[in-house]
């Protein structure tokens, strides 16, 4: 039997704003339990919501981001359950009418080309966060109010490798618009997954399970991988997938029983009486279109077509904002394209995962970069020195500056160089001879014992040429 | 020393000439509660001790001729939060709850220098027509103890009647201030819906809710609007409409003249006590003397008022008090085994009947596939009723009719039959639903029971109100007779 697979991603994104969704308690990590909440996180009577403008702004620039359509007439709804770490017992969301509807990424899985449908996005705030002990349990309502975006896919996504894609995909567009840091290792990025798989030609779609516990895209496809294998051999061998919620097990790779869903939770959404409806105006739209950077899919066409870097390239370099702007504003230097993307996913990469640093919180500038790299082009240094100066350029040292402070600039000049050559000949008669007989080799060990002379500085190019010139006299 | 019959301006003219300190008149107020406070149980608690403090601070400041309310004691509805002092909504579950923070209307008096003297009764959350379910105590009317205040501000309703305080904050969701004052012989505002910030006031339906003033005379009702009105950041459903000088424009009203009443046949039909019609006739024909037109008109959807407004009000109140779990403040249930045992108990224990009803209705009408059929449909009835107060108040200045039914009925007589209770508020729940504002006015007397005037007005138009109801109050004398309270008085 041939079966075709339907998955379903609900992805939480949260946002860097200063201040919460509904009140003005600062949004920040690390403080002490609940230093960061007011009356208004707590849920005391009395209190009401604020709407904060900003939330609104990033709902609208992801729907722009996501070719989402933006719902100018929209409004809050409470979504109704008890729980310790929801102080109001209700948690405000959109269900009625999303801040953004139908939207789509572009996904390349194996070369092919596909689009991914979103069915929808909508703005909420996060739940305070509890913690158990033997004989109690904490409630930390510091998370409480911070601000997300729910973004839910169409049943578009046909394979694991499809969902990883679309979540690379979803993560890099986010990522360079800025609204989050979209890191699933820190939270800002979460994922639920739901998987159902169906005979080929069935019409109705299977019953899904959803998985918990993938904090990783690499965990999310795994667990997909056999999520969707389980499914098939329970359909195969004549048993029905029931509708459960499954735990995924970094260590075996399998999916376990979390537990059984009984029927749908009844959250008795209605619209939030105590925040006005939302009418977001064309112009506000178009203030934020107009202000949103270039897209990562954008630019990787730009970086093949206009300045020659491989596809591959053009991924690595598009992985955040800030690694494509450094890119850019490096080549804006006149520093040579493939060379700047060599040195950004090598050795800038490296340095980067060395020391577990994102690249803007270093001293590397693009300015030094291409300074850099416009010496070696030159031929001042040959990109052997240039690892000097780059661990140079990482402490924010300017390159031709230190170039000169080390004197590490290469001999290029015949004039200097032609006494040098000279010397070496005269002292190596038997390598002449050896030339002129027609063994190549000897050009290497003369070479060799040049550079010995001048301690590596001499440029190999121009000792090449005067050696060849001194040799065939 | 009784400050019964003195109004805001003769109080604060006292004060400023010196003849009495705010120390010496908050001390007075103290001192008539106590006198009188057992017989009608309007006071949750009293603020003692700091009230007196406040009043010696003001006295050694002085009051200046710009301070109309400096000094003057106000009473707060336990509904409202006020930092440092019990706010119960008298709930058991709020039993000994005392808030950290101000509500916006507290703090907008304190910094007129009002002297908050003490937290009066309610229906439970402000759940109910009699203030009789409340939790804590039973307020009696302060013409007659056999009978009901009114609710659910019935505590500020009888607090001012009675001469306690000549001013107190009251809360209307379906009739809540007006009823009350109509039942007590005073003046009771209901502002437009966002006319005041609503932060600090713990929530019941959260689009009907408005908190407005309780007086003895219209002028006094419209200074204190002005001193609590206004937007407020912590409100976005408060409006940024300017707030008149109510009062003061009252000054050039003395007139009707020209005006265009609509008293709608709806507000007079069956059901609605023969004195009750009577005493809105003959207010009709007084204001037609002054030179006003009063037209028949008609709000023909007014009927389906009472259950869109039950299901509308029910549903947000099922929302808003979800939050009451025992968990971080309020009551708590003792011997717990786990978490479902902390919100089932707690809630059990800590709500009251009326509440619970409530609760449930509104739970039910805003569960899946109940939803279009009740909380949807309600909600469609409000924009129906919205519309029929559009037409009319079109080419009518405001609309007039009775606040109740009826006057104050006797102590027990409804409570224990939830539907005649709710069809109390008949009158005064459209006004809600369309977020008009409504003024409740003594108009007539049955059977030495109180009968209010309710006049219904344009959106943000209290303007109009206010002077209809003082030129009315100058031509007649309902607002000047006041209960004897057992010869208290």
């Amino acid at each position: 039997m041939n079966f075709e697979t339907t998955i379903g991603l609900e992805v939480h994104i949260e946002l860097k704003t200063n201040s919460k969704i509904f009140s003005p308690s600062p949004v920040a990590y690390g403080a002490d339990p609940n230093a960061n909440t007011n009356v208004i996180d707590w849920g005391y009577p009395g209190v009401l919501p604020t709407t904060n403008k900003g939330v609104v702004a990033d709902g609208i620039i992801a729907a722009l981001a996501l070719h989402a359509t933006v719902e100018q007439h929209t409004h809050f709804d409470r979504k109704n359950y008890f729980y310790p770490d929801n102080p109001k017992a209700y948690q405000i969301t959109q269900s009625d009418k999303p801040i953004g509807h139908d939207g789509w990424v572009e996904v390349d899985v194996d070369g092919v080309k596909k689009k991914i449908g979103i069915s929808e996005m909508h703005i909420e705030e996060d739940a305070g966060k509890n913690t158990h002990e033997r004989d109690y349990s904490y409630v930390d309502l510091n998370r409480q109010g911070t601000p997300l975006i729910e973004i839910v896919s169409k049943p578009d996504i046909a394979s694991p490798a499809e969902a990883y894609a679309y979540l690379e995909a979803l993560r890099q567009r986010i990522q360079f618009t800025g609204i989050s840091d979209v890191k699933m290792e820190e939270g800002s990025m979460r994922v639920d997954v739901n998987i159902s798989v169906r005979p080929v030609g069935q019409e109705k779609f299977g019953t899904k399970t959803e998985l918990k516990n993938l904090n990783s895209f690499n965990y999310v496809q795994r667990g997909l991988e056999y999520e969707e294998k389980r499914q098939q051999q329970v359909l195969m061998s004549g048993g029905s997938v029931q509708q459960e919620t499954r735990r995924f097990d970094e260590k075996t790779g399998e999916t376990i029983l979390m537990r059984v869903k009984a029927g749908a939770d009844d959250y008795r959404y209605f619209p939030e009486p105590d925040l006005p409806a939302l009418n977001i105006s064309d112009d506000w739209i178009k203030e934020l279109g107009d202000a949103m950077p270039e897209m990562p899919t954008k630019r990787r066409e730009r970086y093949v077509n206009d300045l020659g870097l491989t596809d591959y390239d053009a991924m690595v370099i598009t992985q955040t904002k800030e690694m494509s702007d450094f890119f850019d504003a490096t080549v804006a230097l006149k520093a040579d394209p493939k060379m700047a993307a060599n040195y950004l996913q090598g050795d800038v990469n490296a340095y980067l995962n060395d020391n577990h640093v994102d690249l803007q919180a270093t001293k590397l500038t693009p300015e030094n970069l291409a300074g850099m790299i416009n010496l070696i082009s030159d031929g001042t240094i040959s990109s052997k020195m240039a690892k000097k100066v780059f661990k140079a350029i990482t402490n924010g040292e300017e390159p031709k500056a230190f170039v000169e402070k080390h004197g590490l600039v290469q001999l290029s000049d015949p004039a200097k160089l032609q006494p040098i050559i000279d010397d070496v000949l005269q002292a190596n008669p038997q390598s002449i001879e050896d030339f002129n007989n027609g063994k190549k080799r000897a050009v290497g060990f003369l070479v060799g014992q040049i550079m010995k002379q001048t301690h590596g500085q001499a440029n190999p190019q121009v000792v090449n040429k005067l050696l060849m010139t001194a040799l065939q006299k | 020393m009784n400050y019964f019959k003195q109004d805001l301006a003769s109080l604060h003219a006292d004060l400023v000439a010196k003849k009495i300190s705010s120390k010496e008149l908050t001390q007075a107020t103290f001192d008539n509660i106590k006198a009188t406070d057992p017989k009608i149980d309007a006071f949750l608690a009293l603020n003692e001790d700091a009230a007196l403090d406040q009043a010696a601070k003001i006295d050694a400041a002085g009051i200046n001729a710009d301070q109309p309310l400096a000094g003057i004691p106000v009473a707060i509805k336990d509904n409202i939060v006020t930092k440092g002092l019990t706010t119960t909504a008298a709930s058991k579950i709020l039993e000994n709850f005392k808030p950290v923070y101000d509500a916006t209307v507290t703090t907008k008096l304190a910094d007129a220098q009002m002297v908050t003297v003490g937290k009066t009764n309610l229906d439970e959350f402000a759940m109910g027509g009699s203030t009789e379910t409340s939790a804590f105590k039973q307020t009696k009317n302060a013409w007659d103890q056999t009978k009901v205040p009114g609710g659910s501000s019935g505590g500020s309703a009888a607090a001012v009647a009675s001469g306690q305080v000549v001013a107190a904050l009251g809360t209307d969701t379906g009739g809540s201030i007006r009823q009350p004052a109509s039942f007590n012989g005073v003046v009771g505002m209901k502002p437009t819906y966002g006319r005041v910030s609503r932060w600090g006031l713990i929530a019941f339906g959260s689009s009907l809710d408005q908190i407005g003033p309780l007086t003895r005379g219209v002028k006094d009702n419209a200074t204190i609007l002005s001193a609590i009105a206004g937007h407020d950041d912590h409100d976005l459903t408060s409006s940024t409409q300017a707030v008149p000088d109510f009062a003061g424009d009252l000054n050039d009203a003395t007139s009707v003249k020209g005006l265009r009443i609509g008293l709608p046949k709806e507000f007079l039909g069956e059901g609605v006590n023969e004195d009750v019609k009577a005493a809105i006739l003959a207010a009709a024909d007084t204001y037609r003397k002054l030179g006003a037109t009063v037209d028949e008109v008609s709000l023909p959807h007014n009927k389906y008022g009472i259950a869109a407004y039950y299901i509308i009000a029910s549903s947000e109140a099922s929302s808003n008090l979800q939050r009451f779990d025992g968990i971080r403040y309020g009551y708590r249930a003792k011997d717990v085994q786990n978490l479902e045992d902390v919100y089932v108990k707690s809630r059990s224990e800590g709500f009251g009947d009326e509440v619970k009803r409530r609760i449930m209705l509104g739970t039910f009408s805003l569960s899946a596939g109940f939803y279009d059929a009740y909380f949807l449909k309600a909600a469609k009835v409000r924009t129906v009723i919205i519309n029929d107060f559009k037409a009319v108040l079109k080419d009518h200045d405001f609309i007039m009719g009775p606040v109740a039914p009826t006057p104050a009925f006797d102590l027990g007589a409804e409570i224990k039959d939830p539907i005649t209770m709710y069809m109390n508020d008949i009158l005064t729940i459209p006004v809600n639903l369309a977020g008009l504002p409504g003024l409740s006015l003594p108009a007539g007397f049955s059977n030495n029971l109180p009968v209010g005037m309710q006049l219904i007005g344009r959106p943000f138009d209290e303007s109009t109100l206010y002077k209809a109801g003082y030129v009315f109050e100058q031509n007649t004398d309902f607002h000047l007779q006041v209960p004897t309270l057992g010869g208290q008085n």
